[in-house]
């Protein structure tokens, strides 16, 4: 199935060709080994799942995508060519967005300010038209700001554009760090646990605009989520990993059937 | 009107001059503090380094011109030119341009994520080396700093005051150039830090490093920023020192006159640092002219303390500071 050319989903999307692939990727903090020779690839449009157990390792496989973390070995290929080691601003300014398992907002700043934070991988004008806030500049800026009223509509979000970020509940701030990585009209968007810690109906919520901003805006989504459930009706594709290793990799269905990943979920003795 | 009223409001004015220059080393302090979490110590011999710098380059000094003459046996102190005022502020900003960035390179750049105790330690280092390396550089006598703000009584404030009121106002033309300096300086880094892309990404970077690195900003640039722009606010305010005063080793210790300011206005406040620094200057000047007299003088070495201890007593965020609210 992981051919380099596109593929149909199960429910007749067009799929394209791989935008990112990771290729043994090895990552160790000291003597302990996070991730183990894993390689994996991600297609442009499709919503991409890594998933396992606690401690399995998919936080570091997103921080490894990120820029957060230095793989030991291994090389990650971004949109056909071999990604030098980035820092992760420069990840960032490349087009790949993420949000946080914790939550990294601007606390101080209204929700806007935060999404508007998002563009600024796409800010241009100069320091002095800035400060004049001139020709090009407000050209610049309305643009900007039209994007981000698109987004801040789109995941309903309108009525609390002026509150600040550190009045707003759990569930609310999770969008809103969602809204800001979707203003930067990401090529790749990376979701760590974007359900964790909600409620049934948040839950639901956040599933709803996952899958609305894929069919929407196309974009290309690779999460990681340790609820199964919530996994297997989003993603198109899974990777399964299991103490640092790679134990599966296919369809929902195919994962579902798949004994090593039944095994490590339902807690086999390792021997 | 009775003379001592008017007396009081000169004292006042006079008060509020001295507090735009508290402000100014404070707003450096806070510019630092908020960007990175350091408490740049630093500061104040920032300002005289730079007033040295200025100097040095307008006088056509050559640098380290005694270690040189001690090495090679020569003689040389001058170029011989003298640089012009506004070109020598250019050159000295290109100066504290480079500063920022071996500041970030060679230390700060090895201390991330260290506790504020070790950031703090390695800024005393700086100051000493800064102090160290300013004398070094330029000699360590006492300068005249003239860059043409005109110095004195202003005499159509006196005379316009006597025709009205019989009573002929003393205000300070430098004080009324720094004034004006001070309030542009202020509009123009609140106008940076609002409207441009550095400025929110400098205000990313204040709020959650890792948040700000997420949407690409570089932390190491915006480091490098604040450093070069509280190097900026040190040079106006160690020009308006060094004229008022002569550029010298005291107007280093402005630094330390900036803590009160910033334990009134709050460490992260730019908005505070300005007012805290009204406040201790009108205060001090005040106290001491008012009270001072019955209780033997002086009273313009401690007051500021003093005043800042009751702060942190009553209100210790400062009156602009975030509260800081412990959840539990």
């Amino acid at each position: 199935m992981s051919t380099t050319e596109g593929y149909m989903t199960a429910d007749g999307r067009q799929i394209g060709g791989v935008v990112m692939e990771m290729k043994n990727i090895t990552l160790k903090f000291g003597g302990v080994t996070a991730i183990e020779d894993i390689s994996f690839d991600i297609h442009e449009g499709e919503i991409r799942a890594i998933i396992g157990p606690n401690g399995a390792g998919k936080s570091s496989m997103l921080n490894v995508i990120s820029g957060f973390y230095v793989p030991q070995q291994g090389e990650v290929f971004f949109r056909g060519t071999k990604r030098a080691q980035l820092k992760p601003f420069e990840v960032a300014r490349q087009g790949i967005a993420r949000t946080f398992q914790n939550i990294a907002l601007f606390e101080g700043m209204s929700v806007l300010d935060n999404v508007m934070t998002g563009r600024l991988t796409h800010m241009k004008a100069g320091i002095i038209s800035q400060s004049l806030w001139r020709g090009s500049a407000e050209r610049e800026e309305m643009a900007n700001r039209e994007i981000c009223e698109r987004v801040i509509d789109f995941l309903e979000i309108q009525s609390i554009r002026k509150t600040p970020v550190s009045r707003l509940p759990y569930g609310l701030k999770k969008r809103v760090e969602l809204a800001r990585a979707l203003a930067s009209e990401p090529k790749l968007l990376l979701l760590d646990e974007p359900m964790a810690g909600m409620n049934v109906e948040e839950k639901e919520d956040m599933s709803r605009f996952i899958l609305d901003v894929n069919d929407e805006f196309g974009t290309t989504i690779a999460l990681i989520e340790h609820d199964m459930g919530v996994v297997m009706d989003l993603s198109d594709r899974v990777v399964v990993m299991d103490y640092g290793k790679k134990i599966g990799d296919g369809t929902p269905n195919e994962v579902r059937n798949n004994q090593a990943v039944i095994d490590a979920y339902l807690g086999v003795s390792h021997d | 009107m009775p003379e001592q009223l008017f007396f009081t409001i000169e004292v006042f004015l006079n008060g509020l001059m001295t507090g735009v220059l508290y402000s100014l080393v404070a707003l450096g302090f806070v510019l630092i503090y908020k960007a990175s979490g350091i408490f740049n110590y630093a500061q104040g011999v920032m300002a005289l380094f730079a007033a040295m710098t200025l100097v040095g380059i307008m006088e056509g000094r050559v640098p380290f011109a005694h270690l040189i003459n001690a090495i090679l046996g020569t003689k040389i102190h001058h170029f011989g030119w003298h640089v012009n005022a506004f070109l020598a502020l250019i050159l000295t900003m290109g100066v504290m341009l480079l500063l920022a960035w071996l500041v970030q390179k060679v230390i700060f750049k090895h201390l991330v994520n260290q506790e504020g105790i070790i950031l703090f330690m390695a800024t005393i280092g700086l100051a000493y080396f800064l102090e160290g390396v300013g004398d070094l550089m330029w000699g360590g006598d006492i300068k005249t700093l003239d860059v043409g703000i005109p110095q004195g009584l202003n005499l159509w404030i006196d005379e316009t005051t006597y025709n009205m009121f019989d009573y002929g106002l003393f205000i300070d033309n430098l004080d009324i150039y720094a004034s004006v300096v001070a309030a542009i300086l202020v509009l123009v880094l609140v106008g940076f830090s609002q409207y441009t892309k550095q400025g929110r990404a400098m205000r990313a970077v204040a709020d959650d490093h890792q948040a700000a690195l997420s949407v690409g900003v570089s932390l190491n640039f915006i480091w490098i920023m604040v450093w070069t722009l509280a190097g900026f606010v040190a040079l106006v305010a160690g020009i308006i020192w060094g004229t008022k005063s002569g550029v010298q080793f005291s107007l280093s210790l402005i630094a330390l006159k900036a803590l009160p300011v910033l334990m009134l206005g709050g460490f992260t406040s730019i908005p505070g640092a300005i007012v805290g620094g009204l406040i201790i200057g009108v205060g001090e000047k005040l106290f001491e002219f008012a009270i001072g007299p019955l209780i033997g003088g002086a009273t313009e070495n401690w007051f500021a303390y003093v005043l800042a201890l009751l702060f942190l007593v009553f209100r210790p965020q400062g009156l602009f500071g975030e509260k800081i609210i412990e959840r539990v």
